[in-house]
């Protein structure tokens, strides 16, 4: 990334972090990846009566060397996945991924050898948004809570205090297998 | 009309637009409301007296066509009540990643102690903190409603809760507080609350 990763701890960091993020959430390029019905919401979300304009969005790209937000609007089979992952690694960074619905976030109702079950498995997500289809306004939501994790994402020393602390805590936490129900 | 006048009867359109109404919605200031059955986020309900309406029967998870929905049963007993009758839901799970708001577990349910609310915000940054647990789901005490465990109306059967017969709690009703959950500070709700609870409060960091 760019000169803002390399300053040294403590100093102006807080507010560089602070602009980066400010900058960084206010320009937000979306590439376009519909996939199923779920993109027919996110086409409306970008048109004139939601208007993604409004949050310095409505350029949806179509190269992903210009986008910086992946929106996975719908469900991803098997023979998609490897194109979904080199699209998304063909991203510059700093790169964010919305996984938009059921079928992206975890495979939904269709639970069978053809779909991947949650686009997790092939490219990090950010955000989970639940629906089927979301309605613009949910996918708005998601894309609002975007902007705040992006406004606060730590830079430099700060990013890599905080990759130890969430490896620490997912070392910590319960295994999935002494849980219960759908939490397993 | 001469033709040289055609692109500029184009900007006419152009110029009418401008004072036509605009359309977008503001959405996260002025959020429109919606449908009156939006199908939205789920809920449990409660009798007017405070217990739960759910019965653990399970008839939700069998009609959920995307398995969205994780149910387990226990048996009420005279010391731990928390619905009328035999049974209850002792572990009730929504996993919203898998839920497409179909609403089939809303018709399923025989005591109508699931329906949906109209809150569709639920975007979320991990698949384990979009499992709803039963603490999340159960709506809250109003007046007149006393939170369970506790005993049926005095000289009620189940049958009158469905008759609405109970409208609140008995007066002097008070939770119980059975010796398994006594140790809990908050006289641990449920089994699955003791479970899930660090995981989710991972999730949401």
């Amino acid at each position: 990334m760019g000169i803002e990763e390399k300053l040294p701890s403590g100093f102006l960091l807080d507010t560089v972090e602070n602009a980066a993020g400010w900058a960084r959430k206010s320009s937000v390029f979306p590439a376009t990846f519909g996939l199923a019905c779920c993109a027919i919401e996110m086409m409306t979300t970008g048109a004139g009566r939601y208007d993604l304009a409004r949050f310095g969005m409505e350029v949806f790209r179509a190269s992903p060397r210009q986008a910086d937000l992946m929106i996975v609007a719908g469900r991803v089979s098997q023979k998609m996945a490897p194109v979904l992952r080199q699209i998304y690694d063909q991203m510059p960074n700093p790169k964010w991924v919305i996984s938009m619905g059921v079928c992206a976030s975890s495979g939904g109702m269709f639970n069978n050898y053809a779909i991947v079950q949650g686009v997790d498995h092939i490219v990090p997500v950010d955000i989970y948004l639940p629906g089927c289809p979301p309605r613009p306004e949910m996918l708005m939501d998601a894309i609002l809570k975007l902007h705040e994790k992006i406004r606060k994402e730590p830079l430099g020393v700060n990013r890599e205090r905080a990759a130890a602390e969430a490896e620490e805590a997912a070392l910590k936490a319960l295994p999935t297998i002494e849980m219960k129900g759908l939490l397993r | 009309m001469p033709d040289f006048l055609g692109p500029v009867s184009g900007f006419g359109v152009t110029f009418g637009a401008m004072f036509k109404k605009r359309l977008t919605e503001q959405y996260p200031e002025q959020k429109k409301i919606t449908a009156p059955r939006f199908h939205g986020r789920h809920q449990l309900n409660r009798h007017p007296d405070g217990l739960e309406k759910c019965i653990g029967c399970e008839l939700c998870a069998w009609a959920c066509p995307a398995d969205a929905i994780y149910v387990e049963g226990a048996d009420n007993t005279e010391e731990e009540r928390y619905s009328p009758g035999e049974r209850y839901g002792a572990v009730y799970q929504i996993n919203y990643l898998r839920c497409i708001l179909c609403g089939l577990c809303v018709e399923a349910c025989p005591t109508r102690a699931l329906t949906m609310t109209n809150e569709y915000e639920l975007a979320d940054r991990s698949r384990a903190s979009l499992i709803y647990t039963k603490q999340e789901l159960l709506v809250g005490l109003t007046d007149g409603m006393v939170a369970p465990p506790h005993e049926m109306y005095p000289g009620t059967e189940d049958d009158d809760y469905y008759r609405g017969e109970v409208t609140a709690a008995a007066p002097g009703t008070t939770t119980q507080r059975p010796a398994r959950a006594a140790d809990d500070q908050d006289g641990g709700p449920s089994a699955d609350s003791q479970v899930a609870e660090p995981v989710r409060a991972e999730g949401r960091s």
